[in-house]
């Protein structure tokens, strides 16, 4: 076995290993260590020797027989037998079974704990990431634009909370499941968004974080099948990430919908996008927000190109959205959809209306989409005073070089009269 | 585990309730600390006089100071606890979830401390 075939293992395997030693030692941090040392001691046995058929078991049986030494010691040295420690060593010992069905359980428990509704949203995701997805330290920092010795702290306080505050290591009862699982989901999109359209910084993208979230939706649908919201948001999630290569310029800039290469396109992966969308709307259960989204996105993804686009049907998916979970976002994109039916004109009224409420306020594209709008009916001056109120709403380099563009166009198509 | 329920609301709020709504309060209290007695996640439980009554202690250099009011001026103030016994967190944030004092104001669920010898 080569060393990257065995990372490849690690990288697979880890996840799952660790979430079933959490619960056979009962402990984050000691369960995180002894996989390092299980880690460790594979480097040294599998180059020489056949990979075990069963890498994981394996990997979890070595971590949980360092972690009874450790607790042994730890006895011995304290020279009593606390009550706790005897649980964790009967606890591994007692538990041998490695069926799909406990690994699977053992992973929901992972992730519904790295979610649960004491952590703020960030901690959930920077969690989520470390330990269900086994990012780095490093990696997880990158992600949120701070230094690896902060994430560090921040991981290092959260997993202290998890044993301090006695937090289960269950997947919640019937009771709270829905509530608990819409937080889950939330978590795996905020790390999709973050991915897709980052929030500040040099990259518009981070696709590492657009595929770990949809490898967690995966994992998720796998778990809890026949699930609408879960199969709506892979489906979303699968479709907008399946435009990624006809999103930007190889220079980094941003490329609009209407202006994209559509052969760019990841057709298979819109293709298994537009099968799930089908299946999630099959199953039962009420209009929920990812499955309407990947409606939408479904429509966008069959269009041959942007003017061919259904765009009445998308507006009109649109105004269910705002009946199920109404906000600025979806506001705005409403009136864009209804710009390409009704018309710019219609759909400037439509935003200057929920302006005025108050609707959008703080939403920093609300300048771009008037701009464009403003564009579209020609009305060049205050088109411009809106590009410029976007640039300064925006910290990501990117769409400040497309409102540039636009200025710059503007500029060139003003009459000289 | 145990658990400390702090029960903080807006005194200011509070002093404005009327009659029938401060018996009701009462009376939603008594209910509600009666259950969790029966169901025996009861340790402690007290509500307290207003911050009004307080006084904060401190010594320096070996000196007693004493100043009129709450170590902080907040929003919402600490009007009460309860100590319950519960076996997770969730377990807390449930008894929590049904204090009265929560539909107004907020409960803080604290983990007490185990000592380990």
């Amino acid at each position: 076995m080569t060393l990257v075939g065995i990372d490849k293992i690690f990288r697979d395997e880890a996840g799952r290993a660790l979430a079933t030693l959490i619960r056979l030692v009962g402990d984050f941090d000691l369960a995180e260590d002894v996989l390092q040392e299980a880690f460790a001691a594979a480097l040294e046995r599998w180059p020489a020797t056949e990979v075990p058929s069963n890498p994981r078991a394996w990997l979890v049986n070595v971590g949980r027989n360092k972690a009874i030494d450790r607790i042994r010691r730890q006895v011995a040295f304290r020279g009593k037998q606390d009550e706790l420690t005897h649980e964790v060593v009967l606890n591994a010992e007692t538990s041998t079974e490695d069926s799909d069905a406990v690994v699977a359980d053992d992973m929901l428990r992972l992730i519904f704990t790295c979610c649960h509704p004491s952590f703020a949203p960030e901690v959930q995701v920077a969690l989520t990431l470390r330990t269900v997805c086994s990012l780095t330290t490093a990696q997880v920092a990158r992600a949120f634009l701070v230094s690896e010795e902060a994430m560090g702290q921040r991981l290092v306080r959260a997993k202290q909370k998890i044993r301090l505050a006695g937090i289960a290591y269950e997947v919640p009862g019937r009771d709270a499941l829905e509530p608990r699982l819409r937080g889950v989901l939330a978590v795996i999109y905020l790390v999709f968004t973050e991915g897709y359209v980052a929030t500040s910084g040099e990259e518009l993208m981070r696709p590492d974080l657009a595929r770990e979230a949809i490898r967690l939706a995966r994992l998720l649908d796998a778990l809890m099948p026949g699930r609408r919201e879960i199969k709506g948001l892979l489906a979303l999630m699968l479709l907008h990430d399946a435009r990624r290569e006809g999103r930007q310029t190889e220079g980094g800039d941003i490329v609009l919908l209407e202006e994209q290469d559509r052969a760019l396109w990841d057709h298979n992966q819109i293709a298994e996008g537009l099968r799930l969308v089908e299946d999630a709307l099959q199953l039962p259960g009420r209009a929920e927000v990812y499955t309407v989204q990947a409606a939408i996105a479904a429509l966008h993804a069959r269009a041959s190109n942007f003017q061919e686009t259904d765009w009445r049907q998308i507006a009109g998916l649109y105004e269910v959205l705002l009946r199920v979970s109404p906000s600025p976002v979806i506001e705005l994109n409403h009136a864009a959809a209804i710009s390409m039916v009704d018309g710019p004109a219609r759909a400037l009224d439509l935003i200057d209306a929920l302006a005025a409420r108050g609707g959008l306020k703080g939403y920093e594209l609300l300048p771009a989409v008037r701009a464009d709008l403003l564009r579209r009916l020609g009305r060049h001056e205050a088109a411009r005073e809106a590009y410029l109120a976007a640039t300064e709403a925006t910290q990501l380099e990117p769409l400040r070089r497309l409102y540039a563009r636009r200025l710059a166009e503007l500029s060139d198509t003003r009459s000289p009269a | 585990m145990q658990y400390l329920l702090l029960i903080y609301r807006n005194e200011a709020e509070l002093g404005k309730a009327s009659q029938a709504d401060r018996k009701q309060m009462m009376a939603d209290y008594g209910a509600f600390t009666q259950s969790i007695i029966q169901s025996g996640h009861f340790k402690a439980g007290d509500g307290l006089q207003p911050t009004t009554t307080a006084t904060t202690v401190r010594v320096r250099d070996g000196k007693i100071l004493t100043t009129d009011g709450p170590f902080a001026e907040t929003r919402e103030q600490l009007g009460g606890y309860y100590l319950v016994e519960a076996k997770d967190l969730d377990t807390a944030i449930g008894i929590a979830a049904r204090i009265p004092g929560a539909k107004a104001g907020s409960i803080e669920v604290r983990p007490v401390m185990v000592y380990d010898n």
